[in-house]
């Protein structure tokens, strides 16, 4: 079987990618997809304040995931559920196994990667304790109630306040568990205002910043956790344990790109997002292979996500045109750098030759910061600061470079983007 | 009457105070420690008729799967959350279910309607369902 | 009351071996166990090692049974089909000081009669594994050190035994052993829910084992529970090293290791701390945190935050510190495997060996016929060629299904774990088997899944579903059950 583009993974990436994709002009293309629905985790996110920027209006999880579905259906996108892929190798051979069809191959001439992420597990923290049923991840414990229907416990604990968590922390409540706790490391809550102030204090749960989870108690089923404060170290501070009774424990502590495919294939990876390395254009190191959505980089609002995984659509076509056409070459690199509080950047670097008018760069800031300036380095010149009220290592930022500005620096090998805290002295003119 | 708030516009999380006085069309109310006009707003009406959308999941019979999404149609007062939540659990649907669907006509009193957020079909009794979203 | 000719108590990996051995002969044998599932205890918590068996004192039953085991594992993991590997092993030395201790292990293995020995300098030790660190300045080489997955080593073990006619009691606790008749040569097995009795018993009960060698004998035993903490690292830094690299052992055991796993991921530990509890398998701050100090030492590159769980086992360490091994002399027909803390594992084959020896040339019964040395393992659809997975998945669609993503566990290879003799009943009895929920994610994704398919093929509802039985339920309920009155 061959088609233009092979898509992995049919969650809001995916169906985006393909969607633009055929909007392109894009001939064939097959989204693998290993659940049971088409939409990924929106299915089981299922509370509202999903699309505010792509369709101005609220919705929930599956309403979001079904206006691309519908519209995925109504283009005749084809797309394979309960399929599982294994391998995809540097030639662009994906192989496949599902129980309709078994194992099967599938070539492409571009593939989009879009695989989504996972949760960090608890094993991971090296939370000390025993190993009782009753931990589980906050996306775990969504599948089981919003999808399964099934309580995976009635006295909580959560520690983390991730969105998810705090999501939960909620859901849990309005089934009729008892949240008695949400404990958080940091002096911050990575979760949004909002859902702090309408999964938590409407319902009278205590959050804890500068908290940690530093025991697990129970053999069988959990029976409590010991929380502490932690200092500047993230360290539990001696005196400040408290045993909490409790027969679950929910992690919202992290989410993972899950590239084990892009390992596989030997994708140049980026340590501090976790996924690909990739150009303007959303391209990873094999040629033809895009990545986008949350497999790429941790997204917080799924319309960044749609907005990325759009333009990985529009790029795999234009690849594939070009390439059919001979014109393909890979141009000059300008590198984009993570300078100071910028703990990454995607893309990781930019062509000036193949760009768009502008391209988008989206990152993440190392801490929280109030009333500081996003600086915008050419080489060694500042081209740009940028007001912000607050920056936070929860909320993504994206700044557009325009392909004119980069062109009046025609010797041009970096571009740093960086937190300043006022406003600099040695400002070019943009 | 005298509250305190945090502001959840955006990130920077303003804490206000928000001051009533007065009854009905006498009604006063001053807002402080807010940095921008939407926090002023946020905060009257968190004072005045604080209200939110509720989702849950309403059970289904003979369905693909054993419950459905739902949602109130438009946002509800909060102090009638829980009677809604416990309308929405008493009650078990009956496969399929369509998105959109009315699940509950006027909960709680609010005469706002309760909907179905994701279709679920009928079990079908061979195991394996259709796989392919397109029907060529 | 039930009546055997050989009751064994405790199947972990001691206890199932020999009752495989046992097996040979003519004689009707009970394995109890008091948790829901084989290896439940000591043997699903260790280092997997095989040791060349240079550590143990020379004379000692610790260095006969690990030199006879470590020799017969090749040929039994081809026999019962579990996963087996020569790895070879290192034991470091970081000062000058060190290398008269590598020198004493050197002539202690010399005397075991440790085939292969040599000493290296720090360069080849480098070369060999270049992530050690710059401090080596030489290693003891010890080309039969090997590694094995313990629980599947055990249910082969088991599984075999049951194959040959042994019967299973999960969930059996022995809470009293009473010698009848004049003679002592009957023993009657009280269990938490029936009687048991026979002739002649053997005392596998791990860190317990002291307690039923008690009940019979005048000559006490004292086992000591002696934690040990690990740290397992993800397949991505499985190839970091390819031996099993040893630190020079202290007085609590042979320190902390960095070994690859035959399922490729990477083990570090374990501590060494004795404590009260029988039961604690708890791990705690101080362990992890010494785990990751003592293993830097070896590997200083230690990629932690690939961490991805952790976990804790008891060996059960006699005071005698050696194997108590053989009939109890004051009590006929009893015979004690006990202390069987390292090297446990490597040495079990040999133990088993032994007792089912001794207890023939006691008690003759003669040989069975029909036993079937041979028990096939599971499919582990990821382990095979395209061909074989086509041929697979062709004969059962089930195998086309991933249930566990980071492992690459089907549903069928789910099922064959649940209806195998012996077959598992909880997450955890899925977990050792497939290795469904072992990988990065730490079943974050299949849970739900497999909760499903135990309750569909073993008729529960999904509360019902356990994680090890007892009170280790994963749900509580269907969702809305708090408002219903």
């Amino acid at each position: 079987m061959r088609y233009e583009i092979a898509i992995i993974g049919g969650g809001p990436a995916g169906l985006a990618a393909a969607c633009a994709a055929k909007e392109a002009g894009c001939g064939s293309i097959l989204i693998l997809e290993r659940d049971r629905d088409a939409g990924g985790i929106l299915n089981q996110c299922i509370h509202n304040g999903f699309g505010l920027h792509t369709f101005g209006e609220e919705l929930t999880g599956p309403e979001y995931a079904a206006r691309y579905v519908d519209k995925a259906r109504r283009q005749g996108i084809e797309c394979r559920l309960n399929t599982m892929v294994v391998d995809i190798s540097p030639d662009k051979v994906i192989t496949a196994m599902s129980r309709r069809e078994g194992l099967f191959t599938i070539e492409a001439e571009a593939v989009i990667l879009a695989m989504g992420c996972r949760e960090r597990s608890r094993g991971a923290l090296s939370i000390p304790g025993f190993r009782p049923a009753g931990i589980y991840s906050a996306g775990t414990a969504q599948r089981l109630i919003n999808i399964e229907g099934m309580m995976p416990g009635r006295e909580v604990v959560i520690l983390g306040s991730g969105d998810i968590g705090l999501i939960m922390a909620r859901r849990m409540t309005l089934e009729g568990a008892r949240v008695k706790l949400v404990a958080e490391l940091m002096p911050y809550s990575g979760g949004l205002k909002r859902n702090i102030v309408q999964c938590l204090d409407d319902f009278g749960i205590p959050l804890r910043l500068s908290h940690t989870v530093i025991g697990i108690h129970g053999r069988e089923r959990l029976t409590g956790v010991t929380v502490a404060e932690t200092d500047h170290n993230r360290r539990p501070v001696p005196g400040t344990e408290e045993r909490i009774d409790c027969d679950t424990l929910l992690l919202s502590v992290g989410l993972i790109p899950e590239n084990e495919l892009s390992r596989g294939m030997g994708l140049k990876m980026d340590p501090a997002t976790g996924g690909p390395v990739v150009g303007e254009n959303l391209e990873t190191s094999a040629d033809g292979v895009f990545a986008c959505g949350n497999v790429l980089h941790v997204h917080d609002l799924v319309d960044y996500v749609s907005e990325e995984a759009a333009s990985a659509g529009r790029n795999a076509v234009k690849y594939i045109k070009d390439r059919r056409s001979g014109k393909r070459e890979s141009g000059r690199r300008v590198r984009l750098r993570a300078g100071k509080g910028v703990r990454y950047t995607v893309p990781g670097y930019l062509e000036p030759e193949h760009m768009d008018e502008s391209a988008v760069i989206r990152f993440r800031v190392s801490n929280v910061y109030r009333e500081a300036y996003v600086g915008i380095c050419f080489d060694d010149i500042c081209v740009k600061q940028q007001r912000k009220h607050v920056l936070a290592p929860g909320e993504m930022e994206q700044i557009r470079l325009l392909k004119k500005d980069i062109e009046r620096y025609p010797g041009l090998s970096e571009i740093t983007i960086r937190v300043e805290a006022g406003a600099g002295s040695n400002q070019a003119a943009l | 009457m005298e509250k305190e708030l945090i502001c959840i516009g955006c990130p920077i999380g303003c804490s206000m105070t928000v001051f009533a006085e007065g009854e009905g069309e006498e009604r006063r109310i001053t807002v402080s420690g807010n940095t921008c006009k939407k926090g002023r707003e946020y905060a009257v009406k968190e004072i005045t008729n604080p209200t939110r959308i509720v989702t849950s999941t309403v059970r289904v019979r003979d369905g693909e799967a054993p419950v459905v999404p739902v949602k109130t149609q438009n946002d509800i007062p909060k102090d009638k959350i829980a009677e809604c939540i416990r309308e929405i659990k008493s009650i078990c649907v009956q496969a399929p279910v369509r998105a959109g669907d009315c699940i509950i006509e006027d909960t709680a009193g609010t005469g706002v309607r309760v909907i179905a957020t994701k279709s679920c079909g009928q079990k079908l009794h061979v195991k394996d369902r259709h796989d392919i979203i397109a029907e060529n | 009351m039930k009546r055997y000719d050989c009751i064994i108590i405790g199947a972990g990996v001691t206890g199932c071996a020999a009752a495989r051995e046992l097996s040979r002969q003519n004689r009707s044998i009970a394995v109890l166990e008091r948790r829901s599932d084989v290896c439940e205890g000591t043997s699903k918590a260790n280092s997997g090692i095989v040791h060349a068996g240079f550590d143990a004192e020379p004379g000692t039953w610790k260095a006969g049974m690990n030199m006879a085991g470590n020799r017969m594992m090749e040929q039994l993991s081809k026999e019962l089909d579990f996963p087996f590997r020569v790895n070879k092993t290192l034991v470091l030395a970081f000062e000058e000081s060190e290398k008269e201790g590598l020198l004493k292990l050197f002539n202690r293995g010399k005397r075991n009669k440790v085939p292969g020995l040599s000493i290296l300098d720090g360069d080849k030790v480098r070369e060999l594994e270049p992530a050690v660190s710059d401090k080596v300045c030489a290693a003891l080489y010890a080309p039969t050190g090997g590694i094995v997955c313990p629980f599947e080593m055990t249910i082969a073990y088991a599984e075999n035994a049951y194959r040959n006619g042994v019967s299973f009691f999960l969930e059996h606790e022995v809470v009293r052993i009473v010698k009848k008749g004049i003679a002592g040569h009957t023993y009657q097995i009280e269990t938490d829910k029936e009687t048991f009795e026979a002739p002649i018993v053997v005392n596998a009960a791990g860190v317990y084992a002291d307690v039923l060698h008690n009940m019979v004998s005048g000559q006490k035993l004292h086992i000591t529970p002696r934690r040990g903490e690990y740290l397992l690292f993800d397949k991505s830094a499985g190839t970091m090293v390819s031996h099993t690299i040893f630190q020079l052992p202290g007085p609590n055991g042979k320190g902390v290791l960095i070994t690859p796993t035959v399922h490729g991921n990477l083990l570090a530990g374990p501590t060494a701390m004795d404590i009260e509890d029988r039961e604690g398998v708890d791990t705690t701050r101080e362990g992890l945190d010494e785990i990751v100090e003592k293993a830097r030492r070896s590997v200083p590159g230690l990629p932690l935050d690939r961490v991805i769980t952790s976990f804790a086992g008891l060996r059960a360490h006699e005071a005698g510190r050696d194997f108590i091994i053989g009939e109890c002399p004051d009590a006929e027909g009893f015979f004690d495997a006990a202390g069987i803390a390292s090297p446990g594992l490597t040495g079990a084959p040999a133990i088993a060996v032994y007792l089912a020896d001794l207890i023939e040339k006691r008690y003759p019964a003669g040989r069975k016929e029909g036993f079937v040395p041979e028990r096939k393992g599971m499919i582990h659809l990821s382990d095979l060629s395209v061909p074989e997975k086509l041929r697979i998945i062709q004969s059962n669609p089930a195998y086309a299904e991933v249930i566990c993503r980071c492992e690459t566990v089907t549903e069928g290879e789910i099922i064959d774990a649940i209806q195998r003799p012996l077959g598992a009943r909880t997450i955890d009895g899925i977990k050792r088997r497939t290795r469904a929920g072992m990988g990065r994610c730490q079943a974050g994704f299949c849970t739900p899944k497999i909760i499903d398919i135990l309750a569909r093929e073993l008729n529960l509802r999904p509360e019902q579903v356990t994680k090890c039985k007892g009170d280790s339920a994963l749900l509580t309920g269907r969702t809305g059950e708090a408002y219903e009155i």
